[in-house]
């Protein structure tokens, strides 16, 4: 049973995914009986390329899948380097881990408010600072350069790389190798940077190019922060897709290929950058600089992630305080009245949604833990060496649901669903869910279970226990923290996934998150308020039970009570 | 004497005997209806419309037993596209979508590619409510005859609204005067971007106004001009974006995104699809109290939106159910009453009886609708090929300037 695990998580994440791009192919090359389309041909391609502003759209997604993991990628490596064991270093770890739980539409929506010419900020600075009686004509959200996008990306992917570089590091024996650099003289900062940097690209490696794919082909972010006229690439093709004129499914499907091109093409180029900065780095190590001007790095390396934190922070307050507002006018800082209506009114209808949304979180994420603790445990047992940060091995295709964009795959899977007769909704939602639980379930444990000291499992089979009970008995509690870790972030992708749930549940299915996009439509920010804060705490409270409960159960063993 | 009678009994059987057959043809669909699950796909981006859904929710199940089930989508593109799928996949009889709320290009597209039920309104007992004989606009969607493939629910009509207290002169009332406003007025004016529905409905009140050959647009956009007869609208916006929100090089997403501007103050004028829109913002304490509507001189466009079933929808009686009760004066009144939503109703009120009547009679006296009168002045939608060519056009010369 166990050895067919691997198996069963590769067919289970690679046969939708391929049957989906299939159905995504065919009719961007003219086939789709449904419509018409029974000959090949190229006219969806030669529709696409005269849409206006494609050029840009594509600039724009490719740039912003390269700057935003660029930028978080320096903005953790820079916080780790600085880190030594004082408070505020445990102070800011502990404020960035619950952001990794904030959905990226709820981020999204409160940065928008947060630094809007009627925003947040220029409420606070209005009218003593700057003047303004009404809110200046700015362009700041949904700028054509696509910079609010990225800023709202960042946010997001920071505690999502620190967390996988913070479950890396132990097994690089970081202090070490720290200290041995520091030995010959190297200043602290630059002896992380040139000594424990090299090691621990290799492991987060994958991370980072699942963040380079999210990065080009997000929707719900780029829609509500991303440039307009045009749009990202990913935020057109469902335009398209959901045209009342359906001819031009042909064109979004040759769309999603191209987007599926895009994202190729940024993570070869990032890849190419890889290569350089290795060579370059060589050099840099090379000539044995033992650094110089290491306190503005320090500074910068603590106060960009303070500051990227902090606005997370601070935009969640503002929808927490649109959330409960009467009237605001601009340039109040504070509603002039408040009231509990919004909340009120929204109440009778969370029930439901909130229902749906931990029924299915909980369903995929067990499924997902099941899977990824069988494999884990069938490598251990196989004795076969983990195929940590190798491209190449067939755990690898884990990762392809992270790379292969949603969009490009999503719709041509409905059809494929469809086709096969799949009625009930409910577990084909879960289905669609765990294609994305999975790899960041996977994520999570592995390094874990992989790094798990053997001799335990040794002592206990020594003591006569057979390997079942050794995984019961012995595993299983000591590894309890990071089970549940794994398990909080699974419940956090599930809850914030909204495409899946969307296509595969015929919109039948209504979660929290479904609810509030769809009236995020609305524009009223009263409303989103209430509905991205319900969003955001509903993954908080899968971090708190996995923070909380290992406390709870080993309060007698502190090394059993995890480092989150 | 009893000639005469036989003959009255004899005419009461000629002229009721098709009345008693829709009669029981209709008892016999309530029967059928009765237990079944409806999913209702409607647009959910305000909470007002949802409310009163959920209150068609629970009044349908009292009454016929059907369960409606409100779907909540954010663009009525993806129930059509959801519906094309199953097609696709060759799902002709067990649909998941068994009403949907549209109009227009939506209408228009379903319709061209066989994906709707019917025709099935003339069916419904309430639909002689809306007197289509006097009411040609109930039958009619973006001039496409409906033939009873969907079933009128309640009317739209562009009504304008600005903050008085901000805005001290006479709000423009024509094209003329809002380009001269927005001159005077940099960035408190802009509509939303093309291709949403109230962008593309300004583009096409605009062309009314200014093109010079009106007649053509009632018409598939094949037949006539494209370039001579929108030229001078392609002039007009020239002249006016510069004068937009953000200099006309951001647009907002759609009418509430335009009703959230007005709110945070950044716009001056703003105009709406639903002429009570305005009045409800400011019970919601979302707009100020000097909130005041009007209507351009010479009318608006208006248009009625529709319920309609989709091809293989399996619980098409439940459907046809609440379809009907959606026609009652009974919903209708309370979807036009302005606490609960403020859409205006599509029954032929000055045709019901005195009772029925009063249901609809309104308090005019928020300044923040549109005095009655303003809304009796109603341009008809072009033909809806020309939306579709209107959007194309927009966006080949606005977007990536």
């Amino acid at each position: 049973m166990l050895r067919l695990a691997p198996l069963l998580i590769v067919t289970l994440l690679v046969g939708p995914i391929l049957a989906g791009l299939v159905m995504a192919l065919l009719p961007a090359f003219g086939y789709l009986p449904a419509l018409g389309g029974e000959r090949p041909s190229l006219a969806p391609w030669r529709e696409l390329f005269v849409q206006p502003g494609l050029a840009r759209s594509v600039a724009v997604s490719f740039a912003s899948g390269l700057a935003t993991t660029a930028v978080s990628l320096a903005v953790v490596l820079l916080f780790l380097a600085s880190v030594s064991v004082s408070r505020l270093d445990r102070w800011i770890r502990r404020l960035v881990a619950p952001l990794l739980s904030l959905p990226h539409a709820a981020a999204a929506f409160g940065l928008a408010f947060l630094i809007a010419p009627s925003g947040l900020l220029a409420r606070l600075i209005s009218p003593e600072l700057s003047g303004w009686q009404r809110p200046p004509d700015l362009l700041i959200v949904n700028d054509p350069w696509g910079l609010a996008l990225m800023a709202g990306l960042v946010i997001k992917e920071i505690p999502f790389l620190l967390l996988m570089s913070l479950a890396a590091l132990p097994q690089l024996d970081a202090e070490r190798r720290v200290a041995m650099a520091r030995s010959l003289g190297y200043r602290p900062m630059t002896a992380w940077l040139k000594v424990v940097v090299p090691a621990l690209y290799p492991l987060i490696r994958l991370p980072v190019y699942a963040v380079i794919a999210y990065a080009t082909a997000v929707v719900d972010v780029a829609l509500i922060l991303g440039p307009t006229l045009p749009p990202t690439l990913a935020v057109s093709i469902l335009t398209w897709y959901q045209d009342p004129d359906l001819s031009r499914r042909f064109m979004a499907s040759a769309g999603a290929v191209l987007q599926l091109g895009v994202t190729a093409t940024a993570l070869i180029a990032w890849w190419c950058l890889e290569c350089l900065v290795a060579r370059l780095g060589r050099q840099w190590l090379a000539r044995g600089g033992r650094g110089q001007g290491e306190q503005p790095l320090r500074l910068a390396g603590k106060g960009l992630i303070l500051l990227a934190s902090l606005t997370a922070f601070v935009s969640l307050a503002g929808l927490a305080l649109s959330s409960i507002a009467g009237f605001w006018r601009f340039p109040d800082a504070l509603p002039q009245t408040v009231t509990a209506a919004h909340w009120l009114r929204a109440l009778p209808t969370l029930a439901g949604p909130v229902a749906t949304t931990a029924l299915i979180a909980i369903g995929a994420t067990l499924v997902a833990l099941i899977l990824v603790l069988a494999a884990l445990e069938n490598e251990q047992r196989g004795g076969r060496h983990p195929a940590q940060g190798k491209l190449l091995s067939a755990l690898t295709l884990l990762y392809l649901p992270l790379i292969v964009p949603q969009i490009a795959f999503l719709f041509g899977l409905v059809v494929v669903m469809e086709s096969l007769g799949t009625r009930p909704r409910l577990w084909l939602v879960i289905f669609g869910h765990l294609l994305f639980v999975l790899p960041y379930v996977f994520l999570s444990l592995s390094e874990a279970y992989r790094r798990f000291d053997p001799r335990w499992s040794q002592l206990a089979l020594s003591l006569g226990t057979s390997r079942h009970a050794v995984f019961w008995r012995v595993r299983l509690p000591m590894l309890l923290a990071p089970l549940l870790t794994a398990g909080a972030v699974g419940l956090a992708i599930s809850i914030g996934q909204y495409l899946p749930t969307l296509l595969l549940g015929a919109g039948r299915i209504a979660t929290v998150t479904t609810e509030a996009v769809s009236l995020a439509a609305g524009g009223n920010r009263r409303v989103i308020g209430v509905w991205a804060l319900v969003q955001a705490s509903l993954p908080l409270v899968g971090f708190i039970i996995a923070v909380g409960l290992p406390r709870l159960l080993w309060s007698n063993r502190r090394g059993m009570r995890g480092s989150l | 004497m009893t000639m005469f009678r036989s003959l009255a009994a004899l005419l009461v059987l000629t002229f009721s005997s098709p009345c008693l057959a829709l009669a029981s043809d209709w008892e016999a669909i309530l029967d059928e209806a009765r237990g079944q699950a409806v999913y209702w796909h409607t647009w959910a981006g305000d909470t007002r419309i949802n409310d009163y859904v959920d209150w068609v929710k629970r009044r349908v199940r009292d009454e016929y037993a059907v369960e409606l089930v409100h779907v909540k989508i954010d663009d009525t593109g993806s129930a059509v596209s959801r519906v094309l799928a199953e097609r696709s996949a060759g799902n002709h009889d067990d649909g998941s979508v068994d009403l949907v709320w549209l109009n227009g290009e939506n209408f228009a597209a379903m319709k061209e590619n066989d994906l709707l039920y019917g025709p099935f309104a003339e069916q419904l007992p309430n639909f002689s409510l809306t007197h289509p004989e006097h009411n040609p606009e109930v039958v009619t969607d973006f001039t496409l005859p409906t033939e009873g493939y969907e079933s009128p629910w309640g009317k739209a009509q562009i009504t304008f609204y600005y903050d008085a207290a901000e805005l001290e002169e006479e709000p423009p009332r024509n094209m003329a005067q809002l380009l001269a406003w927005a001159e005077i007025n940099p960035g408190r004016f802009t509509y939303p971007r093309i291709p949403d529905f109230l962008g593309s409905t300004f583009l096409k009140q605009a062309l009314i106004a200014l093109t010079n050959d009106n007649d053509a647009l009632y018409e598939p956009v094949v037949q006539s001009d494209f370039e001579t007869v929108t030229a001078p609208l392609w002039e007009y916006l020239d002249a006016l974006h510069p004068h937009l929100w953000r200099s006309g090089r951001q647009f907002p997403a759609n009418g509430p995104e335009l009703r959230r501007l007005m709110s945070d103050g950044e716009l001056t004028l703003a105009f709406t699809f639903n002429p009570a829109e305005p009045a409800a913002a400011v019970a919601d304490s979302e707009l100020p109290e000097s909130t005041r509507s009007y209507v351009l001189e010479g009318g608006t466009l208006g248009n009625v939106h529709f319920v309609a079933i989709p091809f293989n929808s399996p619980r098409r009686a439940g459907a046809m159910v609440v379809a009907n009760f959606l026609l009652s004066p009974e919903a209708q009144a309370r979807k036009q009453d302005l606490s609960v939503w403020g859409d205006p109703t599509v029954l032929d009120v000055t045709r019901l009886d005195a009772e029925t009547r009063s249901l609809f009679e309104q308090r005019s006296d928020n300044p923040a609708l549109p005095p009655p009168e303003a809304l009796a002045e109603t341009l008809p939608e072009p033909h809806p090929s020309w939306m579709t060519a209107l959007q194309g056009a927009w966006q080949a010369r606005y977007v990536d300037r």
